[in-house]
């Protein structure tokens, strides 16, 4: 989707689609909150700021657009994210034996 | 729960491999009262279902701005005219929160415009009914985001990832627009003979037209069964409706008016609240378009719309400029 299919009959279609992520306070990571519309990077943060911060939700902005993101595959999650099981030794749950000493 | 077997409701087609695994996964994940995420493979008729429902919540938001936008430049005080604004603003937003998460199911912004502006698409039928007084303002606050809320709540748990996550961010910002209507009632309530009536008459107006937003009869509602077994739907309308008038009941009491529903009672029995029969021939009515304020509202969406035309070139001209400009340089 390119800028010039924005059309000029008043229509939105092909404004491309904005993730937004909030940041809800200083010392926090920017959080998914929502997408929207907008025909450009700069108007897609101020829609965002009446669209999502209307309550004070935030202190800081992300947009990025939607296409730009790039998925994992959600078929092949079981692949992806199988290398983490069967190792348990990763989590300090799996050292029992010195339970009891302090400040471990 | 051995009917979810059959949630696709299309078993009797025959399934490629990559369908048969994929519902095999969506049964799976709905078993376990999990969440279903765009990308995830999921039965045509549940992406159908959910599109309708959404985009009708959706276009029931926006179409839902009219009746309190009226009395914006009438508000009786700097403040009631502040909460007013504020309030039809977040109906804009709950709007577009729904807009964009019925988008992730693949149906695009401008069709479910269009759906909405052609007339096809339905919305509330509660917004059909005009607003004739301040007090309307207070009723409809209370009884209509009221029965919103009663409704939408369970809704944060459905099966559809972004709906869901859509609903707990709008049932946030609903809680206030209750309570400004009630407060509005309230004060009309300590007031004059004159404002106590008219406080009076809105919610006779509006009580059983905000009863019937939560549809008809489960024994009439033929989605309601699979929408159920999908997780959608976590409540029988019915059930609902009769949990919302047991809170309005007591609430109204505060207020020091009625209900005007002489059949009103609590059932020990079966702890249930009885209420009166309502008019489902009326409801249909206007449902399709003949209600009291249908061609009205529908007017005044198209002409926004067009009367909005010029600011969305200008953006887009403005974009196109932009970036032109950037390719140079
Ligand atoms: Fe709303
Ligand atoms: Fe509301």
């Amino acid at each position: 989707m390119t800028m010039s299919n924005t059309s000029n009959n008043g229509s939105s279609a092909g404004w491309p689609l904005w993730e937004v992520f909030v940041r809800s306070s200083r010392g926090l990571s920017h959080v998914h909150a929502g997408s929207l519309h907008a025909p450009d990077a700069e108007m897609a943060v101020r829609n965002a700021r009446d669209l999502y911060t209307r309550r004070n939700e935030g202190v800081s902005l992300w947009v990025v657009r939607s296409e730009d993101i790039l998925t994992s595959d959600p078929d092949a999650k079981d692949a992806m994210f199988e290398s983490p099981k069967g190792k348990d030794y990763r989590h300090a749950t799996y050292y029992t034996k010195s339970e009891g000493v302090k400040h471990l | 729960m051995a009917e979810q077997t059959t949630s696709g409701g299309h078993l009797s087609a025959v399934l490629s491999p990559e369908d048969e695994a994929g519902q095999q996964r969506f049964d799976a994940i709905i078993e376990q009262d999990s969440r279903i995420e765009p990308r995830d493979w999921m039965p045509e008729a549940y992406r159908k279902s959910l599109t309708r429902q959404m985009s009708q919540h959706a276009h029931s938001e926006i179409i839902g701005m009219q009746p309190e936008a009226n009395w914006i430049t009438r508000a009786p005080s700097l403040k009631r005219k502040s909460i007013l604004i504020a309030k039809v603003q977040d109906e804009a937003g709950h709007g577009l929160y729904l807009y964009s998460s019925t988008e992730t199911l693949g149906t695009d912004r401008d069709t479910l415009n269009d759906q909405l502006m052609s007339g096809r698409a339905k919305y509330s039928s509660i917004f059909n009914y005009p607003a004739r007084t301040w007090a309307d303002m207070g009723a409809i606050g209370w009884l209509v985001d009221g029965a919103a809320i009663a409704n939408q709540v369970p809704l944060c748990r459905a099966s559809y990832g972004p709906y869901g996550r859509a609903m707990v961010r709008i049932c946030k910002e609903e809680s206030f627009h209750q309570r400004q209507g009630f407060e509005i009632l309230l004060e009309l309530a300590n007031g004059t003979e004159a404002q106590k009536k008219m406080a009076q008459d809105a919610i006779d107006r509006f009580y059983a037209p905000a009863l019937m937003m939560f549809g008809p009869s489960d024994n009439d509602s033929p989605n309601s069964k699979q929408s159920m077994a999908w997780n959608v739907k976590r409540f029988s309308n019915d059930d609902l409706r009769q949990r919302f008038v047991g809170m309005i009941a007591e609430q109204v009491k505060v207020l020091g008016l009625t209900l005007p529903d002489p059949e009103l009672r609590y059932d020990e029995e079966t702890g249930q609240w009885i209420h009166m029969e309502l008019d489902w021939d009326e409801f249909n009515r206007v449902i399709k378009g003949g209600g009291p304020c249908n061609s009205q509202r529908m007017a005044r969406r198209r002409e926004a719309h067009e009367e909005g035309a010029w600011v969305r070139e200008a953006a887009s001209a403005y974009a196109r400029k932009q970036q032109m400009k950037e390719q140079v340089a």
